[in-house]
């Protein structure tokens, strides 16, 4: 077994010229809460860590023209405490915020979440709900791709070896609209996911649904976005009925695996649960 | 639901007045321990140890073929690796037979693999290196080579016919004509009174049902740790975290075929055992590693380790049919259960036919256990073992009856309890017991009258366990100054220092401020039997009562010479000496008498090595309000009581700290908590994220009503207070979410996709 | 590769360790630097048994890579009380019996303390949900909130 190395760049170029000088493998640590269980107990070993929270533009929140851009390592319980984020986007900071402890909240981020790349993580349903989008970085430059990309598959992602994530940005929130996220877990905390559910939707003067985006996650190799689901809000009032459609449109995405999280059938009858669920508290905070 | 008074209760049967006993000070060993200083296991070092670290077994049932440690021994800074070659043999024959049968024979197997590996992370060898970090690489340079055998995972498969044989040449004892054929069966065990098939007849209402319960683990959150040296004229030193130095002396010397003088056990502090730290995993393997190398060897588990290869309690299926007249007399009871031994045979089944009925009086009464073994760990003690899976499945047929008979579950439990002179299944007939006051109790809380909403039931449930007397031993030495040492031999788990402290004030007659208990090495008290059985307070306690009381005896010896009087003019109050005769004579405190002790015949200690008699049996009852999410399955435990007839509560406090977390594992246990085995028999939840015990934000606060029915058989009243918290939750939270669902839940754990397929079943 | 040589405070003092990347903060904590107040329950994140604060944020140090340390402030169990006396929420545990084994407590403490830091008058609910990251197998948790409520009480002056 070869020694670890360890690097923390103070920018972002120093960090893109790190990762793309690495001899092996290399890995990105963000607030490590998933990095540093996987090398406990011997899921990677890679030759260099690559410590991205003393880069500033990566640990701070942005108002801009385009909306709120947050840096990728920016913790949960900063991005909580962010109140302008958090009346904007409340459902994106529910799914943040229900990653674990109090003391998780201290490390983890949305760009770690999102790049772990697990089908169940809890902030990705909320930021595909949202349309957001992420700052990518690698020795050809700088670009852009929507969060509904980024996992391919557990664990797998669409970054380049040499790439990592920036910052992610939060569009600006159109008038009445809302978002929630609604997770179901065995317990009250503590436990990932089985299943997840981001609904993020706008309503006309007469509280017709005009835009709607809705996601799962734990219910397929990848964070779904449901298309299907949103058109059953679309053009309705949210109403009984509709509320109805989506649920079913959701179960119907639906690909699920039996685990010892959660079975099949269990996994696809929650996931219309709570798909509805959320639908109804984002239309809530539409109204409000 | 009611102020805090009306809700937390203690109800003293007792009519007597103690000074120091049911006080609640501060725990003589609490400073050390909010502020981080206590030693626990792990936190222990020695000069120029070496870390030892396991190699395990990641099949569920194997022959090993061959191991090669050639690699391993030639990284630079390896001192020693041992396999199941470097342990003596041990004769089969060797065992403790009682309720559960010790083997140190299986024990030796399991600690480390001889020939077989029989589940996932079973040991196989271990490496000490100059680093854990070069541990860890030795440890995966060392091959072993495997016949992989199919797993028999769960008692259906194991009891089949032509099941895979874990053990060959094991056949089930307890059944006439002796079978011949190699079975996975170890035992069979019955229990009997009176005719059930006469108590049947007479039944005018009769329920049945089928209940199990999955494999779950103690989960105590310290892991497993020890510290061993084996200096060169074989004398050992073990620093270890257990429920018992001695226990871990003898099976050192057991299992490394030593002597007992040679080895001194160090209790560390313990970081929870709840019975899964009564055996031994490590010390045996660190001790041969040191011998090897001829350094200290430090070993601690990851949890990963905790839960592949120690602790779990069985698995267990049970079958129950109640008969009862119309008026809910109970006429006839019948229980069948098969309890997973895990890899080697001794699961508490025994333990479980004898506790399930013993909250009723019913005379006619068939129990049958039946020990399975699996390629699952073996499993150890967790806390009242076996009572909980036969109270689970005895007392969600007692919720059914009721329903059936539409009458209330605690009338119907109060028609039929057991009393003082009912006949226990188990043999004995109950002395003074508390069992119908802890019904009173439950029948008059405020809890009972709480209006439930929909989705929302109340569960009622009782329980019971034996409690324990045993060997322990006591020493009062009473210093210079006249502060006391309280010396004994069992570790603390739970505050039991604080009641060695009050029990002794209360006989020496001084705050508690003023005494010390220390819980002592092997080699400075006799021998002492483990802590556990609920044993400590009453059995220990006992002999620390009689070495204070002997103290006390000398100290009065001391003033007669100091006055010049008679011995029997002088009485003992108040912690002083004081003489009857006349009044001339100043009483005499202790401070006083030991100040002058060189004068009347040196130091002052009392003495104490008993086989504590008369332990007091013990019940429970427990009522848990739940409300259901009838479109998840998911469970919130709104309410929760806990009722216990204690004997008497010597700390209130860590009595009732007793109850709650006796009550939050039966809550894990009846909603969450599980061993996931993949088919090929690995262990697919190994850490805290999927193993899921009840965290803070789970449970509501958990009310206690302390009954104290005094046991005569303690001085003060004791019966033990550990065990029975646990036996009565899994029904009552299982009966709880039955009533709001509307469907028997008879399977545990009841999990979200378990209870939503119920409820989908039944509409 | 050399090892890594960090400069970190912890308790308010000065502290330099030499590290390998694979060595979490709480290796250093206990098997570097003595400081064996912080306990290892699953080195995943999932007890908080080694919880410590970083910067004045709550955290598991088993999640904290010992080099990540550099340059930053760290709080331990070992410096909560002064030499004095014990702080409210450690004299609040004990008078309530809110530890039986004792092996999470430390654990607990550092956790109250950044919750009452965080929030002064916490509901119950907000302190269970705040400590839900720390796992106690002895106690049930009631005598836990009771004196994470009580301190709360006393130090705000009620």
């Amino acid at each position: 077994m070869a020694d670890i190395e360890f690097a923390a760049p103070r920018s972002v170029r120093e960090a893109v010229k790190i990762l793309a000088g690495a001899k092996g493998k290399a890995k990105v640590l963000a607030g490590g809460t998933d990095l540093l269980v996987q090398l406990r107990a011997g899921m990677v070993r890679p030759g260099l860590i690559v410590d991205i929270k003393q880069i500033p533009e990566l640990s701070t929140i942005k108002k801009g023209k385009k909306g709120f851009e947050i840096g990728a390592a920016v913790p949960g319980a900063v991005l909580g405490a962010n109140k302008a984020v958090l009346k904007a986007w409340p459902g994106v900071i529910e799914g943040l915020e229900l990653i674990g402890s109090t003391q998780i909240q201290g490390r983890a981020s949305l760009g770690g979440n999102l790049c772990n790349g697990s089908p169940a993580a809890d902030s990705i349903p909320g930021m595909i709900a949202a349309d957001a989008t992420c700052k990518i970085v690698g020795p050809k430059g700088t670009r852009s791709s929507k969060v509904e990309d980024i996992v391919t598959g557990p664990g797998k992602t669409s970054l380049k070896k040499d790439e990592f994530v920036v910052s992610i940005t939060l569009p600006e929130r159109p008038k009445k609209s809302g978002d929630a996220y609604l997770r179901f877990i065995p317990r009250t905390e503590m436990d990932i996911a089985v299943v997840g559910a981001g609904v993020s939707l706008t309503l006309d003067k007469k509280g017709v649904c005009t835009h709607a985006r809705v996601a799962l996650g734990a219910v397929a190799p990848k964070p779904l976005l449901v298309k299907d689901g949103a058109k059953a809000l679309i053009g309705t009032t949210v109403d009984a009925a509709a509320l109805d459609a989506l649920a079913a449109a959701a179960s119907a995405a639906c690909n699920p695996i039996d685990d010892k999280r959660g079975t099949i059938e269990y996994r696809t009858k929650v996931a219309g649960v709570l798909a509805r669920r959320a639908a109804v508290i984002a239309l809530e905070r539409a109204r409000a | 639901m009611g102020n805090e008074e009306e809700l937390n209760r203690i109800i003293d049967y007792s009519g007597r007045d103690y000074k120091h006993i049911g006080t609640r000070p501060v725990r003589p060993d609490g400073v050390d321990k909010v502020t981080g200083r206590a030693n626990f296991g792990a936190d222990f070092d020695m000069n120029g140890m070496l870390h030892g670290r396991m190699v395990r077994s990641p099949h569920a049932h194997a022959k090993i073929k061959s191991i090669n440690v050639a690699k391993a021994l030639k990284l630079e800074g390896v001192k020693a690796v041992v396999t199941g070659k470097d342990f003596p043999a041990i004769d089969p024959s060797d065992k403790i037979v009682g309720e559960v049968v010790v083997s140190f024979y299986d024990m030796s197997r399991n600690v480390i693999a001889r020939d077989k590996v029989y589940y996932d992370g079973h040991a196989v060898a271990a490496v000490a290196a100059t680093s854990p970090q070069i541990a860890e690489r030795a440890a995966a340079l060392i091959e072993v080579e495997y016949e992989v055998l199919k797993p028999v995972m769960n008692l259906a498969e194991a009891m089949k016919k032509n099941a895979p044989v874990l053990h060959k040449g094991m056949t089930t004892e307890g059944v006439e004509p002796a079978p011949k054929k190699s079975s996975n069966i170890a035992k069979r065990a019955q229990f009997a009174l009176g005719d059930v098939e006469a108590g049947f007849k007479k039944a005018e209402v009769i329920v049945e049902g089928d209940y199990s319960t999955q494999t779950v683990h103690q989960g105590y959150i310290e892991t497993h740790a020890c510290v061993v040296s084996l200096a060169a004229d074989g004398m050992a030193t073990v620093w270890s975290s257990s429920q018992g130095q001695f226990m871990v002396r003898a099976m050192c010397a057991k299992l490394c075929g030593m002597d007992n003088s040679k080895i001194k056990a160090i209790p560390a502090e313990i970081g929870g055992g709840f019975g899964g730290k009564t055996v031994v995993y490590l010390e045996p393997v660190a001790m041969m590693l040191a011998k090897q190398s001829g350094k200290p060897v430090k070993m601690v588990m990851s949890r990963d380790e905790v839960m592949r290869a120690t602790g779990p309690t069985s698995g267990g299926h049970a079958r129950c049919k109640l008969g009862a007249l119309n008026d809910g007399t109970l006429v006839a009871g019948e229980l069948e259960m098969e309890y997973e031994a895990g890899a080697f045979p001794g699961s508490p089944v025994g333990l479980g036919c004898m506790t399930g009925f013993a909250p009723y009086n019913m005379t006619d009464i068939l129990c049958t256990g039946w020990d399975v073994v699996v390629n699952r760990p073996k499993a150890a003690a967790y806390r009242a073992p076996g009572a909980p899976v036969a109270a689970f499945a005895v007392e969600s047929a007692m919720d059914e009856l009721a329903l059936k008979l539409g009458m209330d579950p605690l009338q119907l439990r109060i028609k039929n309890a057991a009393i003082e002179g009912t006949q226990a299944p188990y043999g004995v007939k109950f002395g003074r017991i508390g069992n119908l006051e802890n019904l009173r109790a439950a029948e008059e809380h405020p809890h009972m009258s709480v209006p439930l909403g929909p989705n929302q039931g109340r569960g009622i449930a009782s329980g019971f366990w034996f409690n324990i007397g045993g060997t322990s031993s006591a020493e009062v030495m009473i210093n210079e100054d006249g502060t006391v040492i309280v010396v004994t031999g069992n570790p603390d788990i739970g505050g039991s220092r604080a009641s060695m402290a009050l029990m002794a004030a209360e006989v020496l007659g001084v705050d508690v401020s003023r005494i010390k208990p220390l819980v002592a090495d092997t080699e400075s008290v006799a021998f002492s039997a483990l802590t556990g059985g609920s044993r400590v307070t009453f059995a220990t306690g006992k002999a620390v009562i009689e070495a204070a009381e002997d103290a006390v005896k000398d100290m009065k010896r001391r003033a007669a010479k100091m006055w010049d009087v008679e011995l029997d003019q002088v009485e003992w109050e108040n912690g002083c000496a004081v003489c009857i005769e006349t009044d001339k004579h100043k009483p005499l405190s202790i401070a006083d008498i030991a100040k002058k002790s060189d004068r009347t015949g040196g130091a002052i200690s009392g003495k104490a090595n008993i086989n504590a008699q008369g332990a007091g049996p013990a019940f429970g009852t427990h009522i848990c309000d739940v409300e259901i999410d009838p479109e998840t399955g998911f469970v919130t435990v709104l309410r929760y009581t806990a009722i216990q007839d204690v004997g008497k509560a010597i700390h209130p406090s860590y009595v009732e700290g007793q109850m709650q977390g006796g009550a939050a594992q039966g809550i894990g246990w009846a909603l969450n908590e599980e061993y996931v085995y993949s088919d090929e028999g690995q262990l697919l939840n190994t850490g805290f994220l999927d193993y899921r015990v009840p965290v803070c934000s789970d449970l509501p606060m958990i009310n206690t009503v302390v009954v104290e029915v005094p046991n005569p058989g303690h001085p003060y009243g004791v019966r033990g207070v550990g065990e029975v918290p646990i036996v009565p939750p899994l029904a009552a939270v299982a009966n709880a979410v039955s009533r709001a669902a509307g469907v028997r839940m008879g399977h545990l754990p009841i999990s979200p996709p378990k209870l939503l397929a119920s409820i989908d079943e039944a509409k | 590769m050399a090892k890594h040589h960090v400069t970190t405070t912890i308790n308010g003092d000065r502290t330099e360790f030499l590290c390998d990347t694979e060595q979490t903060l709480l290796d250093v904590l206990r098997d570097e630097l003595g400081l064996t107040g912080s306990k290892e329950g699953c080195a995943s994140g999932d007890c908080g048994a080694c919880s410590v604060t970083m910067n004045g944020t709550l955290v598991c140090s088993c999640l904290v890579l010992a080099a990540e340390a550099q340059d930053a402030k760290f709080e331990t169990i070992e410096g909560v009380a002064s030499a004095e006396e014990l702080h409210p929420i450690q004299r609040h545990f004990l008078q309530e019996a809110a530890l039986q084994c004792g092996i999470c407590t430390p654990g607990f403490i550092v956790a109250t303390k950044a919750l009452l830091e965080h929030n002064p008058d916490p509901t119950e609910t907000e302190a269970r949900y705040w400590l839900a990251g720390n796992l106690c197998r002895c106690t049930g948790y009631d005598k836990i909130i009771k004196a994470v409520m009580n301190a709360a009480a006393e130090m705000r002056g009620a």
